[in-house]
Formats: C-alpha cells, structure tokens, sequence
C-alpha cells in the first residue's frame, strides 16, 4: 500500500507541475485558424514552427500522423474509437491512465450541480439533481456519469466503444444507488438525435465533458446537441483551450514528458478554443444563449497549492486551466440576454 | 352411488392435490422471497457502518444521522456491549471522567447531545492550576474574565448515554445493532477486478454478514480494524498505571478549578465534579498504582493529600534558583505571575470507586485505507495529563462528518481515497503535535535530576508570565 502511495504521490506531483502553469485562456493563438475548412492551412509563426517540428519529429517515431477534423457528416472519429477501445479495461483503476479525469470529477460535477441547481431549483436533500435528465455524451467508463447519477439524475451515457460501455455497465451494476438511474447505451449522438427518435427534446441537460477535441466534426455535434435538449436545457463542455500554453503543456508536458496522459490521446488540431465554440454554438440560429464562463488561473493555483499539501494536489490541478462553458438553450425566440459572462475564477 | 363417491372422491382428490401444489407453490415462493429477503438481509449494503459504540462512534453515528447531504444513506453503528440507557443519573458519581473543551462542547451541540448533557450532570470549571513538586514554578491559564468557562468535566457515562438518547430520534437515518460483536473483515481490491465484491465485509459473530461501502473504525485503543487492516501503529506503554476515583472534599468550595502537581512518578490531577466532590486522575507507576488500591481508605486520602500539599521534593537548588528566576521575571514583567493556590483537602473518597488502567502511547501512522477510516483511540492515544484524548476523538468526527459531506454532495462513492485523504492529513496535522506535546511533558516531567528540574522550572515560569502564548496555547486545546 505504501508503494501504492508512493507512486500516487509522485503522479500528483507530476500533475501538480503541470496544473501550475495552466492553460491559460487569454492568450489566444490568432495565427492558427480554426475553421474546418482550413485545418491544414499553417502559417508560420513560432507555434506553428514547433507545432510542424514536433509533428515530423512525431511521424519519424511512428506514431500516427496528426489527424485534422474531417469534414465528413458524422461526429465518431474511428481512430479515437480505436484507440480508447484499446483503454477499455482502464477507466476504473483511479491511478491509471484515466487518473486524471477522475481527478477532474472534483472540478466538473460541483461546476454541472450548481448551474443545474441554479437552472432547476433545490431537489431533495441528498439528492440534490432529483428528476433531472442527463445526457452524457461520450460518457467512456462512466466516470461523470455516475457522480451525476448518485446525486439523483436520470443519467443515459452513450458512447461509441462498445467496450467502455460494458465496462460501464459492470461498474454501476455494483452500486446500488447508481444501478436504478444510469443507463448505457453504445451509440452515436446522431443516431441518438434522430427526429422522431427516443432521444429527441428528452433532456434537461447534455454534458460533453473531454469530448469535443476527440471529435470529427463539431457542427454535427452542435446539431445533435440542439435536438436532444428540452426548451430551456443547459449543455456543458469541458475542454482543452487552444493555445501555445495548451500544447506545451496538453501535449508536451502532460504526453511526453510526465507521463500522465497516454501518449497520442490529443491532438493540438483539435482543440477548440472559447471563443470558436461559442461562434459555432451561437450560430445555430441564435439557439443558445451566451455563455457562463468557469475558468481557473495559475495564480489561484500556486495560492491552493501553498496553502495544503499532500493529495490536496489532486484538485489543484484539476482546478488548473480548464476552460468548462456552459450554455443555456434560450427559449426559442432568439433573444439573447445581455452577455453576462461571469467569470468566476475558483 | 359407488361411482359418484368415486368420482366425487376423484374430484376431492384432484381439489386437493390442486390445492396443495398451490400451497406448496405457495410455500416454495415464499421460501424462495424469505431466502432472498434473508440473503439481502444477510449481504445487506451499507453505505457507512461504524465498528464501536463508544463515546466517538456514537457521536460519529449522530453526526452522519444529522448531515443533510448524507440523508437517504444507509448508515449502521455496530457495538458489542448493551444499549446504554440512563432513565435518571445516578447519585454517586462515576470515576471515568472526560474534559470535554469548548471545541468539543461546539461539536455536540451541532450534534444535539449536549442538551441532554446539561440536563443530566456536568461542571464547568474556569481555571486551571499546573505546578511541579521538585520546584515553586507554576503556571495558571485561565480565561480574560473568569466568567467564561475553560472546559467541562463531564462523566463518560452520561456522554455516551446522551449520544444514544439522540441517536434514539435519529432512527430513521441510523440503525444501531447493540451485542453485535465483529469477528472478521473482508477487505476489498483497490479497484475493480473481475467477479469481485467491491465492499467491505464485517461478519458478525452470529454469522450476519454486512456490507459496506465506508467502515469507520472507532473500536478504541485496541482496535481490530485496524489491525486486521494492517496498519503500522506507532505505540509504546508507559510505566504508568491511571488510579481513578471519587474524592469528597473536606468542605463545600466553589470547585471550578482544575488542579494538576507533576510529581516525580507521575501526575495528579484533581478535576472538579461539584462543590462538595471531585475526580481524581493519578497516573504513577504499577507498583504504587497497585500499592494505592490496596490502602485503606484513610491512608489513601491521607496520600492524595500529601501528594498535592508536601513539598519534600523541593530541592534546595531548585528553591534558590526558581525564586531568584521569579524575581528576575516580577522585573521585567511586575503584572504577570501568579500566586500559588493550594487545592481543597480531600476527606473521603466514594465507596467503591478507586480503579486502575494502564497507560500508553499510539499512533496510526496511516488513518485511511481504501474503504476504510479510523478516528478516536483507534487513530491516537494518548497520556491523560492533558485531558486531550476525548478532544481529539471528537475533532475526528466533525472533520470526517465534513469530508463526508462534502464527498456525497460531489456525488462521490463514499469509500474513495481521495477524499478520505483529506480528512487524514487535517487531523495528523493537528493531532500530532498535541501528541508529541503530551509526551514530551510527560517524559520532561518524569525525573528529579536537577538540570532538568531547573530547564522545566525556568521554563514554566517563563511561560506563565506571557499571557500570549498561553493564550495560544489554551486555543489549540480547545479547537
């Protein structure tokens, strides 16, 4: 056990390195252009030269070359199906190579409770998201989706890894509280998202957490997300921002060097950065209302990091940088609110 | 007439036979629903369950019964001795005593227990007297004004009975199992492997098997939790037995004063229980323990008395150099000091009631395990010079309660590591510098030998004229 804590110890290190010099949201790479149709297009600035020295220096070693969104109709990338097919049996060992999302759980689910809260009101003490249904895209193992599940929601996670889900499954099976309100199901959003499907307006809220950098194409998502949501529902991304900071950190650091990630789980192309999500949110005929932002700064980091040590480490980088936005869906007659943007550092 | 009776007698039959295949379907059913009901009973999961119902489990139990964000979990407390009912507290007072601190006194008013307390028995007292029998020094803390109370010295019986009688209103969120003694636990893997129960087992000695997500080991110092857990206790004992009893005071005084003199073998300590009685806590060694059982009662009071009074371990060394170190002090600081008080002589003692225990130091060097937390005497014991051993016992169940909270409320399997993490490094941080504090006094104050003498001397006069630090001091044992 010992050893066990140990290894916990110096992985938290690891990842409390990282967290220090988060990823950072003001600092916006205007040389990258983000639209699907130009993925490929690079201009020279520095980023982009380590970007294409990195890449080469990538393809030399074998690994697979980066891949850029395509712009094919359909959200599943088969290489990211492939590769976490391959991680199935992974998701529960809170010290392997998911350890950082579980890490994660203490930044996203107080961040989708509270706004849920604020959206729908107090449930029942205990089960504070009582009677709320949850859609969770993407949902792997089941990571998010059962903290969501014992605080009372209604949860269907969906993921396209056959494997994950059954992993799922067996997980849930176990715990009894979460047993009786968490679903699994092995398909698309799209397929989900059918008109006239059972997924079709079901959902008080849609949480893509981790997911939309591992995707092919984000208006077909956006699309679906819109489908599926009720009048008034709230949608919830968590992601990697995009910048200079992101890569030297997400991919350098977090892949290469530390360790904490498996090697080729990002792709710096297809991370989205605040501002494009919410063009591309925003654009589906004035749906979704502005955005309530949620970010964390190295600063608040370092003063966390100071103030307790230990494990407490965990959370300080799971606090560190990572940019969740959540977006409420207006009621369908394009007014948008003035943009309260509240940016709350935690 | 023949062939109707057959056939009446067939239909009969074939009526009877219908009816007993239902009966027996009937009955194969309901033995069926039993065997499952039995079967869920018997492998039963819990969310939380407490092993000990002393006084930090029962208060553990209480505490998670109140949490709101705890409510809908299946809570279970598991003690292997009777419920603890206290219709009307008995006259005689009971020797095993607990200072309870205004931290502690805060932690059982959120928990509802210290309503009843008030309303069975309990002293406050508002000053406290420590001096050494090898030398003058003293040191007095006391509050600003001496109308705010210091501590409560409370009984551990009335503690325990309060703690059940709430625990009696909360009993829709906790169950209790009295005479439930544990005698195996089945630990869980770390994490998910095929075909494997993920739960803590506790088989109870009637053969119950129970489940759980969260054991909470407060089976005290001996603990079987964590031994069978396997955790590296840190513990030596000291050559020191603990002579309890009731002392009745020569006459009624306004008794709310602690009184503690480090004599050579030990400490005494006379706590207040009510103006005409006190407690008595001295800790000396087996043989003197021994010794002092075996006195009769005059002889014995005559020993306490002389204990507290005699001054034939002054040194003439020590004397000299204590005073000129007073008058040195008196200079620099003329306002600080204090005078020496004498306590109140001892007449009797309370039939029946001269006990002893031996003495000991441990620590967990891990509070946590995956599924697992220890608190009270199964994380730490310690030396009852300071009165500390219940405070820390119940600092564990509030900073625990909390985690816990917090945990359910993030929506997190109450048995994961990371929280229960947290909850470890609060309390080894505060718990043990009071340890190593309490042991070092004790070890400090264990000797006559002359330099030492003079470095605790200088030292506790030292301390006693500098009301900041024994402020400081009197606000880390009351957290």
């Amino acid at each position: 056990m010992n050893i066990c804590r140990r290894n916990m110890y110096s992985k938290k290190f690891g990842r409390l390195m990282f967290g220090l010099c988060t990823r950072c949201s003001t600092s916006v790479v205007t040389a990258a252009t983000i639209s699907t149709s130009h993925r490929t297009a690079v201009r020279l600035t520095s980023v982009c030269k380590h970007r294409m020295h990195f890449l080469e220096r990538r393809s030399q070693i074998g690994l697979e070359h980066a891949r850029v969104r395509c712009s094919s109709q359909t959200t599943v990338d088969p290489n990211e199906v492939k590769r976490f097919q391959l991680l199935a049996s992974k998701w529960w060992n809170e010290q392997g190579e998911f350890a950082a999302l579980h890490s994660l759980n203490d930044l996203r689910v107080p961040f989708i409770r509270d706004n849920l809260l604020n959206a729908h009101g107090r449930g029942q003490p205990g089960k504070p998201l009582a009677e709320l249904r949850i859609l969770d895209v993407g949902c792997g193992g089941g990571l998010l989706t059962e903290p969501l599940g014992r605080l009372g929601a209604c949860v269907l996670g969906i993921d396209p890894v056959a494997d994950s889900i059954g992993i799922a499954e067996v997980h849930a099976w176990h715990d009894p509280d979460v047993r009786d309100n968490v679903r699994y199901r092995s398909i698309t959003l799209e397929e989900l998202s059918e008109k006239g499907g059972q997924g079709a307006g079901q959902f008080d809220a849609v949480v893509a957490s981790e997911v939309v950098e591992h995707l092919a194409q984000l208006e077909t998502f956006a699309l679906c997300c819109n489908q599926v949501l009720k009048p008034g529902g709230s949608l919830f991304i968590t992601t990697i921002n995009k910048t200079r900071l992101s890569y030297a950190l997400a991919i350098v650091a977090a892949e290469e060097v530390l360790h904490i990630v498996p090697r080729g789980t990002h792709d710096w192309d297809k991370f989205v950065c605040p501002v494009e999500l919410e063009r591309l949110l925003e654009s589906r005929e004035s749906v979704f209302s502005p955005p309530l932002y949620l970010r964390a700064t190295p600063i608040l980091c370092l003063t966390r990091l100071l103030g307790r040590q230990s494990l407490k480490m965990v959370s300080t980088w799971t606090q560190s940088g990572v940019c969740c936005t959540t977006l409420c869906q207006g009621p369908g007659s394009g007014r948008k609110t003035p943009a309260s943007t509240t940016r709350c550092m935690l | 007439m023949h062939s109707v009776t057959k056939a009446t007698l067939a239909r009969i039959g074939r009526w009877c036979v219908n009816v007993n295949r239902f009966t027996g379907a009937r009955i194969i059913y309901r033995g069926v629903a039993c065997t499952a009901e039995h079967g869920d009973r018997e492998n039963e999961l819990y969310d939380v369950i407490i092993s000990g119902g002393g006084m930090v489990g029962t208060a553990m139990a209480c505490s998670l019964g109140l949490d709101p964000n705890l409510e809908g979990k299946k809570i279970l407390l598991l003690e292997a001795g009777n419920k603890k009912v206290m219709e009307k507290v008995p006259d005689a007072y009971s020797t095993r005593v607990s200072s309870i601190s205004t931290g502690s006194a805060t932690i059982l008013t959120g928990v509802g227990a210290w309503d009843h307390i008030m309303n069975m028995r309990y002293k406050p007292y508002q000053k406290m007297q420590v001096w050494d029998a090898c030398s003058d020094a003293l040191i007095t803390f006391d509050k600003e004004n001496l109308q705010d109370e210091m501590a409560y010295i409370v009984e551990n019986d009335i503690i325990v009975a309060a703690l059940t009688k709430q625990l009696e209103n909360l009993s829709d969120h906790v169950r209790v199992q009295y005479k439930s003694k544990v005698v195996k636990y089945t630990w869980p893997k770390s994490h998910q492997v095929e075909d494997s129960i993920p739960w803590v087992q506790v088989t109870l000695a009637n053969g119950q098997t129970l489940q759980t997500k969260l054991l909470i080991g407060a089976d005290g110092p001996n603990s079987m939790v964590r031994q069978e857990a396997g955790i590296p206790t840190v513990k030596w004992n000291y050559d020191q037995s603990a002579v309890v009893a009731v002392l009745h005071l020569s006459e009624p005084t306004e008794n709310n004063v602690a009184w503690q003199r480090f004599l050579p073998t030990g400490p005494i300590a006379m706590l207040p229980l009510s103006d005409t009685e006190s407690s008595l806590v001295w800790s000396t060694s087996h043989h003197h323990a021994e010794e002092l059982l075996n006195l009769d009662e005059e002889s014995f009071v005559d020993a306490v008395n002389s204990a507290f009074w005699s001054n034939e371990n002054h040194s003439e060394l020590a004397e000299t150099a204590g005073s000129l170190f007073r008058t040195a002090l008196s200079v620099l600081m003329p306002s600080a000091g204090s005078t020496r008080q004498l306590p109140p002589s001892v007449a009797g003692i309370g039939p029946k009631s001269r006990v002893m225990f031996p003495l000991g130091m441990g620590h967990a060097s891990e509070y946590i395990r995956h599924r697992v937390a220890l608190i009270g005497d199964a994380a730490h014991r310690v030396h009852p010079l300071a009165g500390q051993g219940a405070n820390l016992g119940f600092g564990d169940v509030a900073c625990l309660t909390q985690v816990l909270s917090q945990a359910a409320f993030n929506g997190k399997d109450l048995g994961a590591m990371q929280h229960l993490l947290v909850y470890e490094t609060e309390r080894q941080r505060h718990n043990l510098p009071m340890m190593a504090a309490i042991d070092l006094m004790k070890r400090l104050y264990s000797t006559n030998a002359a330099p030492v003498v003079l470095l605790r001397t200088f030292g506790l006069q030292a301390t006693n004229t500098l009301p900041a630090i024994k402020e400081q001091i009197m606000a880390f044992a009351s957290k």
